[in-house]
C-alpha cells in the first residue's frame, strides 16, 4: 500500500510542460494528498486562470501514477487560497535562473497602478542592468526583459500576489 | 429567486470575460508589434480561464448539469448576457486597447470586492482573477497614457476611441432587480460604488494621457437583457462554429 509520502516522491517526477526544469512540487502547485473511498486524491492550485500547462500537468501527474502502480488517483483543483509565486520552493528558484529565468523577486506594492517595473538581475550575467521589454511574454507567467550589460534577452517570471 | 439572481450574476461575469477573448483573440497573428501580439493574447487566455471557472460555477447554481462548454457554445444570441462595451470591434489598436481600459478598470474593483462575498466559490474566482486583472489594468492604463501623451496622431487616434467608446461604459455598471435582491443579500457589491472607483481610475489616467472625457452623455445598453448590436452573431458563428459543426467535440 502506498502512503502519500510515497505519491509526494512520485510527484517530484512530475514536470512542468512549459518549463521543464520544474517539478510540480518546485512549482508549489501540489496541495493535500488523502485517500478517499479507495481513490487518491490530489488537490492542486492553478496557477494562471487560463494557463493551457494545468491540463497537461494532470495528464502527466495520472500517467505518473499509473506507472508507479496508483491507478486509482484523481486531480482536483483547488481555487483558495490562490497561488502565489511565493510558493515556488527555494531549489525551484535556483533551477530558474540556470535555465535562463529569471525567478520572481518580492515586488512590494503589486496593487499601485504605477510603479517602476522590478529590479531583475540577468539569469546569465547577474548584472542589474536591465530593462523591461514587456509586460506580457512567452507565456502567461513571465515578463519579458533584457539585459543591458550583456544584452541577453530573457523572461522573467512574474511576481504574483 | 436568490439562486436564478446568482446564476444570472455569474453568467454577465462569465459572458464579459468570455466575448471579450474572442474579440482579443483576433489580434492572434495580427498584433502592431510581436510583444503585443503576445499581450493581447495572452490576455485573452486569462479572460478564457477566467471564464470557464464562472461558467461551471454558473452550471453548478443552475444545477441543471450543463458544462462550461455548453454554457459558452450552445446558447442563442438573445441568452448572453455580456455588456455591449465588450462585443465592439477591435477597431485599431487604440480602439481595442481604450476598449481594454474601460473594461479593466471596471472589473478590477469589482474582483477586488467580490473577494469578500460570502458565495465562497465566487470569492475564490475573484481572488484568484484579481491578480491577473491588475496586470492587465496596469498593461491597458500604459498604454493609454503613452498613445494620449505621445504623438499627434497617436493622440487623435486615442481621442477618437474614447469619443465612440464612450457611449457604451454607462452599462457597465447596469442594475436590475438580481442585483438587488443580490446586493440586500450583502453579496454583492453595488455598482454606485464600483462606479465611482471607475471614474477615478479613469479620470486619472486620462488626465495623465492629455485625454479628454466626453461631454456627450449619450448611452447605450442592452447586452445585459440579451440585446446585442449588430456585431454579436458575427462573433458567435466565429466562436460556436466548431461545437456547431462537430456536436460534443472537445479539444
Amino acid at each position: 500500500m502506498v502512503s502519500e509520502t510515497d505519491i509526494r516522491a512520485y510527484l517530484e517526477e512530475v514536470s512542468d510542460p512549459e518549463i521543464p526544469v520544474l517539478t510540480i512540487t518546485d512549482l508549489g502547485v501540489v496541495q493535500q494528498i488523502y485517500l478517499q473511498d479507495q481513490t487518491w486524491i490530489v488537490e492542486l492550485t492553478p496557477t494562471y486562470s487560463g494557463c493551457p500547462a494545468m491540463q497537461q500537468i494532470e495528464v502527466d501527474l495520472l500517467a505518473k501514477l499509473k506507472e508507479k502502480g496508483v491507478p486509482n488517483a484523481q486531480v482536483k483543483h483547488i481555487l483558495s487560497p490562490a497561488w502565489t509565486t511565493d510558493w515556488i520552493t527555494e531549489a525551484g528558484r535556483q533551477k530558474l535562473r540556470l535555465y535562463g529565468i529569471a525567478p520572481p523577486v518580492n515586488e512590494p506594492d503589486k496593487t499601485a497602478l504605477f510603479s517602476e517595473p522590478p529590479r531583475v538581475s540577468c539569469p546569465k550575467c547577474n548584472s542589474n542592468n536591465t530593462r523591461m521589454v514587456s509586460l506580457f511574454g512567452s507565456t502567461a507567467c513571465k515578463a519579458h526583459y533584457q539585459c543591458a550589460a550583456c544584452q541577453e534577452p530573457f523572461d522573467y517570471f512574474k511576481c504574483l500576489k | 429567486m436568490q439562486e436564478s439572481a446568482l446564476f444570472e450574476y455569474v453568467l454577465r461575469l462569465s459572458d464579459d470575460s468570455l466575448i471579450l477573448a474572442q474579440r482579443l483573440g483576433e489580434w492572434c497573428g495580427h498584433g502592431p508589434i510581436l510583444e503585443e501580439d503576445i499581450a493581447l493574447t495572452n490576455i485573452s487566455l486569462d479572460h478564457i480561464g477566467q471564464a470557464i471557472s464562472l461558467y461551471d460555477l454558473a452550471a453548478a447554481i443552475e444545477g441543471k448539469g450543463r458544462t462550461h462548454d455548453q454554457l459558452a457554445y450552445l446558447r442563442y444570441e438573445n441568452e448572453y448576457k455580456n455588456v455591449l462595451l465588450v462585443e465592439q470591434p477591435n477597431g485599431d489598436f487604440a480602439m481595442t486597447l481604450l476598449r481594454q481600459f474601460f473594461f479593466d478598470a471596471f472589473r478590477l474593483p469589482l474582483y477586488e470586492a467580490l473577494m469578500q462575498s460570502p458565495v465562497e466559490q465566487l470569492a475564490a474566482i475573484a481572488a484568484k482573477s484579481v491578480k491577473e486583472t491588475r496586470y492587465h489594468l496596469k498593461h491597458s492604463s500604459e498604454w493609454v497614457i503613452r498613445m494620449g501623451d505621445g504623438t499627434e496622431e497617436s493622440h487623435q487616434r486615442a481621442q477618437a476611441a474614447i469619443d465612440h467608446l464612450w457611449r457604451y461604459t454607462n452599462e457597465l455598471f447596469y442594475e436590475d432587480a438580481h442585483d438587488q435582491a443580490l446586493q440586500a443579500a450583502g453579496k454583492v457589491p453595488s455598482m454606485a460604488e464600483m462606479q465611482a472607483k471607475w471614474m477615478a481610475t479613469v479620470t486619472s489616467v486620462l488626465q495623465e494621457a492629455t485625454l479628454e472625457i466626453p461631454k456627450n452623455n449619450w448611452k447605450f445598453d442592452g447586452g445585459r437583457e440579451g440585446r446585442h448590436s449588430e456585431h454579436m452573431g458575427y462573433i458567435l458563428s466565429d466562436l460556436q462554429y466548431m461545437q456547431r459543426a462537430y456536436p460534443n467535440m472537445e479539444w
